[in-house]
């Protein structure tokens, strides 16, 4: 009961995953439920570089096709069991990120933008040329999640497997906000040399930030492969990145509920724009300049102002 | 030696249209300080809009001066339409504006003129120079002598100008710049206008050597944003050697190294020289205000 009162959303979060699959009415429904439960964790990573410590990152997608070539490689070329092949991705992924940390996040602004940008696309062009890996733009096939004997199989599995993983995140994600090394990721937010004018080592806690949201793309994109079974170069490409980024900022930047509303609104956006053949791209444009001109501080923050409830 | 010097050639004829993509890039950037992610759409609009109207029979020059005012049409619209609403939104937030703006501008060119790629004809034929053992074609001088005569219009523009210096004071300081009586709201619809022109003019020259599609802007943009974060974000000298640097480093790779990455060229470069010069060759170095 404590629990319930101290951490209300979390609850909510959870009572609605339980309840969702008995409305979900057929697999496609399933589908679009999976795939949103894998872009908000996504997302609740790359929310507490961008919307809680203030640093951009529009390569993101970079990471999570990394986490899910190198899950597709190890596991179909090589033989791994698919939990090495997410773990030893998600360690490739965070000393990559951990090698370029350093001299990118002394960049600010637009060249951190830049930098983040560039990087993405570099891993993406990888992913296109090195065809006897990756298959170049064909794509390549990833086999099924399995561990201990166990098959991940099914739509209800699968939606168990990443509902779960969305909600120990978001319960991860909160309890770093609340912590003293959270506080020190909002105070850089705030101003960098204040923050490090009372004692917050500012760059050790930018780089642990990036690193952290970096293998937490790296294991969604592992799951990701697992989950969709083929692969191709898109999954890194730059408009993904920008997907991401877009998912955070229409949901509210520090805001992890925000993320969960973001992402389902971006991808079940597409989806729903499908019906309207040859002007999806020109109305998920309009949609998006319209959200960030009508709710420039995303959906979550501007109706929590409207409503006036406090609680984060 | 001859070799070398094709590569150069190639490189320099590309890089002129980074080098005028970048302008555009820095002139919005000062006005606003808005990075504006649509700037590719506009290269593409130049290329797109010069090709149909040729193919509707007009003479070459006439489709060529249509397409540069569409395209500033174009700029016009970003302008009014989608950061002028916006305030004054955080970075992200205009971040997110200009590429929905850039997905609109795609999108209903996509729609309107289909898929397919689209070319126009040469300037001056097709016959290949031969110089020093290399060849250079008559497009390629077109590019070059545009961007030439187009970077010096700018410097004169700027320098002796009193609306190119209102432009420069706003950028410098746009409290002070309304203060004296500079209408910084023109000024910012004036740098897009002209950026968008910047920008088709280079897709227009680049036209005739490489195809043109809806979907070539993403990647022009991308590079000139490359090219303007090269040279300093802001600085106009920045922008064009940016552009140029750019354009050479890329066929050199294209030509030496692996063609297959020639595309991942200005990025590598672009991280190993934010490593070293956070903020480009020729900018200026920020503070903080805390």
């Amino acid at each position: 009961m404590n629990y319930l009162k101290s951490h209300p959303g979390l609850v909510i979060l959870a009572a609605v995953l339980l309840v969702l699959p008995f409305t979900l009415p057929n697999a496609y429904a399933y589908d679009v439920a999976i795939r949103v439960a894998i872009n908000a964790s996504v997302v609740i990573g790359l929310n507490l570089l961008v919307g809680y410590t203030g640093q951009i990152s529009l390569g993101h997608a970079g990471f999570f096709g990394v986490g899910a070539y190198a899950s597709a490689i190890l596991t179909s070329r090589w033989g791994w069991p698919p939990v090495a092949a997410l773990a030893a991705a998600a360690a490739g992924t965070a000393l990559l990120a951990w090698l370029v940390a350093r001299p990118i996040l002394k960049l600010k602004g637009h060249y951190l933008a830049m930098a983040t940008l560039g990087l993405g696309i570099i891993i993406s062009i990888v992913i296109v040329n090195e065809t006897d890996w990756t298959g170049g733009p064909d794509g390549m096939a990833a086999g099924a999640l399995s561990a201990f004997g166990a098959e991940v199989s099914g739509d209800r599995a699968w939606y168990w497997l990443t509902a779960g993983v969305l909600l120990v995140v978001t319960w991860l994600a909160l309890n770093l906000i609340d912590s003293p090394a959270g506080r020190a990721l909002q105070a850089i937010h705030g101003s960098e040399v204040a923050s490090r004018v009372v004692g917050v080592d500012t760059t050790a806690f930018k780089v642990r930030v990036f690193v952290l949201s970096a293998a937490l793309a790296s294991v969604m994109g592992s799951l990701y492969a697992h989950y969709v079974g083929f692969l191709t170069p898109g999954v890194a490409g730059f408009f993904h990145s920008i997907e991401l980024v877009t998912m955070v900022v229409v949901g509210g930047m520090a805001s992890v509920y925000g993320c969960i509303f973001g992402a389902a609104i971006l991808t079940m956006l597409p989806q729903l724009l499908s019906t309207l053949e040859g002007w999806e791209t020109v109305a998920f444009g309009v949609i998006l300049m319209a959200t960030m001109i009508f709710l420039p501080r995303g959906l979550v923050p501007t109706l929590r102002a409207r409503f006036g409830k406090g609680a984060p | 030696m001859s070799q070398f010097l094709q590569f150069l050639f190639s490189g320099v004829t590309v890089g002129a249209t980074y080098a005028l993509a970048a302008l555009g890039f820095a002139l919005i950037y000062n006005a606003s300080g808005v990075i504006n992610f649509a700037q590719g759409e506009f290269i593409m609009l130049g290329g797109m809009f010069a090709a149909l109207f040729y193919q509707l029979g007009l003479p070459l020059p006439l489709a060529i001066v249509l397409a540069v005012a569409a395209a500033a049409v174009a700029g016009v619209l970003v302008e009014k339409l989608a950061i002028e609403p916006a305030g004054n939104a955080e970075v992200v937030s205009l971040i997110i504006i200009t590429i929905g703006a850039s997905l609109t501008i795609r999108g209903l060119v996509q729609v309107f003129m289909g898929k397919g790629t689209r070319s126009l004809p040469a300037f001056t034929g097709e016959t290949p120079l031969a110089v020093l053992g290399a060849t250079l074609l008559p497009q390629s001088l077109w590019a070059i002598g545009v961007t030439a005569i187009v970077v010096a219009v700018l410097a004169w523009f700027f320098g002796r100008t009193v609306m190119g210096k209102a432009m420069l004071a706003t950028a410098y300081n746009k409290l002070a710049a309304q203060l004296v009586g500079i209408n910084t709201r023109f000024i910012l619809l004036l740098s897009f206008v002209l950026s968008a022109a910047l920008g088709a003019v280079g897709g227009i020259l680049i036209a005739p050597i490489n195809y043109t599609s809806y979907d070539v802007g993403i990647m022009l943009g991308l590079k000139g944003f490359v090219a303007a974060t090269l040279g300093g974000l802001g600085s106009g000298m920045g922008a064009v050697v940016g552009g140029l640097l750019l354009g050479i480093a890329e066929s050199m790779t294209a030509g030496y190294v692996s063609s297959a990455y020639k595309d991942a060229t200005p990025f590598v470069l672009i991280l190993l020289i934010l490593f070293f010069r956070p903020q480009g060759l020729f900018g200026k170095k920020g503070t903080d205000r805390v």
